[in-house]
């Protein structure tokens, strides 16, 4: 049998989704159209619209669609900051926590090799959480010069949740508008747009059990936007481009579906998560958690018994040392289970994770990652294939992890080194 | 058998994993990431040439249906291929960085990782031919490695630095293949995108192809003396590492020879920083001697002399120095402490320490050793 311990990649759709949206694709009208065809689509996108507003704690007309995740962050990232910094031309740097997606990530640094602007990536302590003292010293040093904050609802790989309201609280003290990348918080935690202040808020639809290719951004009313991409005008201007009828409904059924379900989905998935992070610290005692941990071990975090830990309910991540994340990963998917290295991934090419670097993890450890993470689908049979397999993987990854490293590896205590200093000799290897 | 076909993107790869998964083996491929250009913040950059060819090596996997993974050996390949490459041309060497990653990186940090993760062999798409015949007496089988049977495609020489024990854990399935142009047939006939794709014939992680550029930013500016063999200072160099023997051309050499005859690099001498230069009569060769040997055929070649003296018997072989030279005949012996020395009968010219040195008996690699220096014919 197979295991799919990777929702935070994408999870399946949901099946009230692929019905409307298998239904809508028979249909033919362009929302933009002034014909009856034309007036059915808009008014599916608009009941769309409203339903993912009333989802999500918005107002309809502060929902801009896109086509995912990342041109929301894009629109949210560049969009802020040409349209603060062309009113206020001193307003030009970019606050971002060091942990973002790529998606706000590149964007940021894009901004400062192209257009001006001066991004500061904010430190997080070892569990990924952000440093508010950190937020609060460069707003005090430069609020009046700061264009926006971006910092995520969740982390994607580690489920750390952000402190927003701090977040927001310090931001608007100095008339910085925030943006948050809500993609792994929606349908895990509870997100309300109005409730949280924030300014703009992104939501993708396949994290959510809706369809690829669709997302949004919820923009508060009245928040100056700079469009990127120009066209028909769709969106208020702010996002031109046919508006994508079928999977507007499809994503609005979706975040409907997942947000209603969130109680016990989460409670179950939380319990599901928590007996494979027990299980896996049993089975492999080696590993070790990253992120806040929901199940400590230690008399010293008992005092926190009864508050939520503050990760999503899904995610667990471990490092495994002297493994390297690609063995792990080839280990456990030959045996059927599938996760991810939680590292990014450009092209299938594994880097140390840029979070868990600046968790402050080595970069020897960072390579032994491995990213768990359950979803509406997830059953205890998961996380028993999981179990299965996983010490005999673990224990093959750290043969491969000190062949791999190289003489000079192979003389460590945990196989790291990598053969520094191996390579000018022409020593004994041969 | 599992075999891990590592899949460079290219042409022969994608045929040697396609023959391994049609002659009955559980394929796996693996694409090796090498280059450590870690461009943190991916903007702007359209992706290099090896993200391509992740790309097409993705492709050709999902062709024959098999699973398809990177990994991550571009440490292991800095702190080995590059970091040799540049220490040999700074000690005043002429390294083969080709040979140094079959080595290092192909049979020893990717073969070793995929014994270890349940493999038996590792497939490539080298040119070469490996022949299992019964041992003497009903001993275990021994395995020689051979040219390939397209001669102009043959790669034997830079997978002769292999010991035995790595040679029984590969797989070349295009060894016997009758050409290049059969193999890119065989591509296009099995549907794999890349049957056209061009050779690439450049050192992998020397990008522009100028090599000089490589060493003068990793290594710097540092000018001395042309010499002739007399010793007279004839022209200056912005870097000794930058000139190997038998070089000609790129010699700013001010003032013409005597006899008025075009002069070569013959020797590069780190210490004192200065190039020899002379005629080309000085660069013929005598006689080579290797270091640090590997040897492929105990049968022929005989057992390490013990002590001091001289050396073990002489064997007649062939003589090649460069990936794509002739052969040159010769006789050779076994030298103590994992040396060999090398006599040659034939015309050879312009032999540089460093150089990989590889010893035939007709088409059989019998071994390989690295050029330690030569005597002049």
């Amino acid at each position: 049998m197979t295991a799919y311990l990777d929702h935070a990649a994408t999870t399946p759709m949901l099946p009230g989704a692929i019905d409307v949206l298998t239904a809508e694709l028979g249909r033919t009208g362009n929302a933009s159209s002034l014909h009856s065809a034309g007036r059915s689509a808009r008014r599916t996108v608009e009941e769309a619209r409203e339903q993912l507003a009333a989802a999500l704690g918005a107002r309809p007309g502060e929902v801009v669609l896109t086509a995912g995740g990342t041109e929301a962050d894009n629109l949210a990232v560049k969009g802020l900051f040409w349209s603060r910094a062309g009113q206020d031309s001193a307003r030009r740097r970019i606050l971002v926590s060091a942990v973002e997606h790529h998606a706000v990530l590149d964007p940021a640094s894009w901004l400062a090799r192209h257009a001006g602007a001066e991004t500061v990536l904010l430190p997080v302590d070892g569990t990924g959480r952000l440093d508010l003292d950190a937020l609060a010293a460069e707003l005090e040093a430069a609020g009046p010069r700061t264009a926006l904050v971006s910092v995520m609802w969740a982390n994607n790989e580690v489920g750390t949740l952000q402190p927003l309201r701090e977040v927001v609280a310090l931001a608007h003290r100095y008339g910085v508008p925030v943006h948050s990348d809500a993609v792994q918080a929606v349908g895990q935690v509870p997100v309300d747009f109005a409730a949280s202040g924030l300014d703009a808020l992104t939501v993708s639809g396949h994290k959510v059990g809706g369809p690829l290719g669709i997302g949004a951004l919820l923009a508060r009313r009245g928040l100056d936007l700079t469009p990127v991409l120009h066209g028909g005008g769709q969106e208020r201007g702010v996002r031109s481009g046919t508006l994508d009828t079928p999977a507007s409904r499809a994503f609005a059924v979706a975040v409907d579906t997942a947000v209603r379900a969130r109680p016990q989905t989460a409670a179950r998935v939380t319990d599901l998560r928590d007996d494979l992070v027990r299980r896996v610290r049993e089975a492999v005692p080696g590993a070790v958690l990253r992120g806040p941990d929901p199940v400590p071990a230690t008399g010293r975090d008992a005092a926190r018994h009864g508050d939520p830990p503050a990760r999503l309910p899904g995610n667990a991540h471990f490092t495994f040392p002297g493994c390297e994340g690609d063995s792990l990963l080839f280990g456990l998917d030959s045996a059927g289970v599938q996760c991810s290295t939680g590292s990014a991934c450009q092209a299938g090419v594994p880097q140390p994770s840029h979070v868990l670097l600046a968790m402050g993890v080595e970069e020897h450890d960072a390579r032994g990652a491995l990213r768990f993470s359950l979803g509406h689908t997830s059953t205890a049979a998961d996380v028993d294939a999981l179990l299965d397999v996983l010490p005999g993987v673990v224990e093959r990854a750290r043969a491969a992890g000190l062949a791999s490293a190289g003489p000079a590896g192979r003389a460590g205590p945990t196989g790291h080194g990598a053969g520094a200093g191996a390579g000018a000799g022409r020593g004994g290897a041969r | 058998m599992r075999v891990l076909a590592a899949l460079s993107g290219g042409v022969d790869s994608a045929v040697a994993a396609a023959r391994a998964v049609d002659a009955g083996h559980d394929v796996v491929g693996v694409h090796m990431a090498l280059s450590r250009n870690r461009d943190q913040f991916r903007t702007g950059s359209r992706g290099c040439c090896s993200i391509e060819d992740a790309g097409d090596a993705r492709r050709a996997a999902d062709v024959l249906g098999i699973p398809y993974y990177v990994w991550d050996l571009s440490e292991r390949f800095e702190d080995t291929v590059v970091a040799d490459f540049l220490a040999e041309y700074a000690a005043g060497r002429t390294p083969n960085p080709c040979v140094r990653c079959n080595e290092h990186i192909k049979f020893e940090a990717l073969l070793d990782k995929a014994v270890a993760l349940g493999f038996d062999a590792v497939c490539t798409g080298h040119y070469a031919r490996v022949v299992t015949r019964p041992g003497p007496d009903g001993s275990a089988p021994v395995r020689e490695l051979h040219r390939a049977a397209d001669l102009a495609k043959d790669q034997s020489y830079v997978l002769a630095v292999m010991g035995p024990d790595r040679l029984a854990r590969s797989m070349f399935p295009l060894g016997d293949a009758a050409s290049k142009a059969q193999v890119r047939a065989e591509a296009a006939a099995r549907g794999l995108s890349v049957s056209a794709k061009p050779d690439s014939y450049d050192i992998c992680f020397v990008a522009d192809g100028d090599t000089q550029g490589f060493l003068r930013e990793r290594l710097g500016s540092l000018p001395g003396d042309v010499v002739d063999v007399d010793g007279r200072v004839v022209g200056a160099h912005d870097g000794a590492y930058a000139y190997t023997v038998g070089q000609r051309k790129g010699l700013s050499i001010g003032r013409p020879a005597p006899d008025g005859r075009p002069r070569y690099v013959l020797e590069v001498r780190p210490v004192s920083n200065t190039v020899v230069v002379g005629p080309a009569d000085a660069l013929a060769v005598g006689a080579v001697l290797g270091g640090d040997a590997v040897w492929l055929a105990d049968d022929v070649v005989g057992a390490e002399p013990a002590g001091r003296a001289g050396g073990a018997d002489w064997f007649a072989c062939q003589a090649q120095v460069r990936a794509h030279g002739d052969p040159v005949p010769a006789r050779a012996r076994r030298t103590p402490h994992g040396g060999v020395r090398v006599e040659v009968h034939g015309d050879l010219r312009g032999v540089a320490p460093g150089q990989s040195l590889v010893l035939y008996a007709g088409t059989r690699v019998l071994g390989q050793a690295t050029v330690e220096g030569t005597e002049r014919a």
